[in-house]
Order: structure tokens, then C-alpha cells, then sequence
């Protein structure tokens, strides 16, 4: 298969998650959803590594990945403390930062 | 056979991500985005990339997914209202994503790179397997490596400080949503 089915793919992947990132309200699928987008650019990542024959490319899939491990541990944290101080889970009626 | 592989694979990411989004209820939502990992690790293996998809079904599909799903179920399902707060929200989003995919298309479609037409070149034993991601972990990336490993453990304190439950009245309490978990359970 060539790179650029692939890499269609991978974008394909990024708009479905940055759709979802639009239409839904709840803040646990808009984080869902970022995965999405992120799993999308490991996909093309390894895919140009494949086509370059290097495995930098992976290195840096890996790295994502980590980062991708932060962020839901992060953005979870602050759900399971926005339901504890009954703070509604809606995007739409979070608008306010002070604490 | 390789095309056969592809086409399920890429079947199984696109169902799983659609199915993310179109999805009411959450804890649905996570288990298709289970299904999209699971895919993707069969694609990476097709890119010749065995470390990464061992990496993904373990780490993503594995631990990160159950954390997800821990936390849905202690949050529980609330269902999405029906109103919109942006007229015409629901129609104009999937527009504005269509046009990023067009975009994106266009951009990878219309590049000068020759290398994206064909298969890539031939490959030796070995490329992508733990001993070699891991050399390249070590030696060139080694200053990668060590910020990812503060990163997490940044993450993992912030976690902790954020999710973390500060009670009167008792000696000092880790607060893991856990230990909360099994308390509201109680």
C-alpha cells in the first residue's frame, strides 16, 4: 500500500475527532475525541517512517503517546473534580474560570 | 493480502472513531474507541512497526482505556441535552470537518514528496522492534526520553494534587478517585 493511503486515512481519522470536538458537549467524549486526533498523527508518523526507512518516526509516535498518557490523566483529574464540586459536565456552562 | 489487511484495519479505526462521536451514551463511547485502537495497532503492524503496536494495545488500549472507563462509571452517564446553544451547531460542524479532511487531503495529496507514491523501500530484519526503538530511545533520543519521563511524573503529581480530596477532620488522606470511588460505593 502506498503512503498516501495512509496518510488519507490519518486524515480522515483527524476530522472525524475534530468533528467530535465540535458537536459534543460532554467534556469526557471531547477528551475521547482527542485522542482521535492524536491517534491520527501516530498513524501518519509511523507512516512516513515506514516510507523514509527510518525509525525516527516511531520515536516519536511513542513520545505522543506519552503525551497522549498525561493529558487523560490530567483531563480526567479535573472531571472527577468538577463532579465532586457539582460543577455540571458541560462545556457549555463552564464558562467561568474563577474557582 | 496486504491490501485486505489495510482496508480492515482502516474499516475498524474509521467505524471505532465514528462511532466515538455518534454515540450518546460515554461508556459506549470509550469502548468503540477501543475498537479504533485495536485497529490502528493492526495497521502499524502492517507498517512494520511491532514495537509501537505492542505499545498501544498495552499501554492505550489497556491501561489509559480503563482509567476512562473508571472514571465514567464513577462519573456516571449523564446524557447530553438536546438544545443547542449555537444555532444550527450540529449541522455546521460536520461541515467545518469535511472541510479540514479536504484540507488536510489536499495539502498531503498535492505535495511534491515522491516518496508518499510508492511503498517505501525494502526494509531490514529487525526495523521497528523493541531493540531498536529501544537503541534509539537511548542514544539519540535519550534527552526525549528523560522529558517524557518528568512529563508523566509531573502529570502523575498534578493528578494527584487535582483529584485529590482535602477533608476536615481526618488525618491527611491520599484521595485517589479509588479510594473515593469504593467511600461513595459504601
Amino acid at each position: 500500500m502506498d503512503t498516501t493511503w495512509y496518510l488519507v486515512l490519518s486524515a480522515l481519522l483527524f476530522a472525524v475527532g475534530a468533528g467530535g470536538v465540535l458537536v459534543r458537549r460532554s467534556p469526557l467524549v471531547i477528551l475521547l475525541c482527542l485522542e482521535l486526533m492524536l491517534n491520527a498523527g501516530n498513524l501518519a508518523l509511523v507512516a512516513f517512517s515506514r516510507s523514509t526507512g527510518t525509525e525516527d518516526g516511531q520515536v516519536f509516535a511513542l513520545v505522543v503517546m506519552v503525551v497522549a498518557a498525561c493529558e487523560v490523566v490530567v483531563g480526567l483529574g479535573l472531571i472527577v473534580a468538577m463532579f465532586r464540586r457539582r460543577v455540571p459536565l458541560d462545556v457549555d456552562q463552564i464558562r467561568g474560570l474563577r474557582g | 493480502m496486504e491490501a485486505v489487511a489495510f482496508f480492515a484495519g482502516a474499516l475498524g479505526a474509521l467505524g471505532g472513531a465514528v462511532a466515538v462521536i455518534s454515540l450518546r451514551n460515554p461508556f459506549y463511547s470509550v469502548l468503540a474507541l477501543i475498537v479504533h485502537l485495536i485497529s490502528l495497532a493492526g495497521l502499524f503492524l502492517i507498517l512494520h512497526a511491532e514495537f509501537i503496536a505492542a505499545a498501544q494495545i498495552v499501554v492505550y488500549a489497556g491501561a489509559v482505556m480503563v482509567l476512562y472507563l473508571f472514571v465514567t462509571a464513577y462519573v456516571g452517564q449523564a446524557e447530553e441535552p438536546i438544545w443547542e446553544p449555537i444555532p444550527g451547531q450540529r449541522l455546521l460542524a460536520p461541515l467545518l470537518a469535511a472541510a479540514l479532511f479536504i484540507e488536510i487531503s489536499v495539502a498531503v495529496i498535492g505535495t511534491g514528496l515522491k516518496a508518499i507514491d510508492s511503498q517505501g523501500p525494502t526494509i531490514e530484519a529487525g526495523f521497528g522492534s523493541p531493540g531498536s526503538i529501544g537503541e534509539l530511545l537511548l542514544e539519540r533520543f535519550l534527552v526525549v526520553f528523560e522529558a517524557a519521563s518528568m512529563l508523566l511524573l509531573i502529570a502523575a503529581v498534578g493528578a494527584i494534587v487535582l483529584a485529590g480530596q482535602k477533608r476536615k477532620g481526618k488525618p491527611d488522606d491520599s484521595g485517589t478517585p479509588a479510594s473515593e470511588a469504593e467511600e461513595v460505593a459504601a
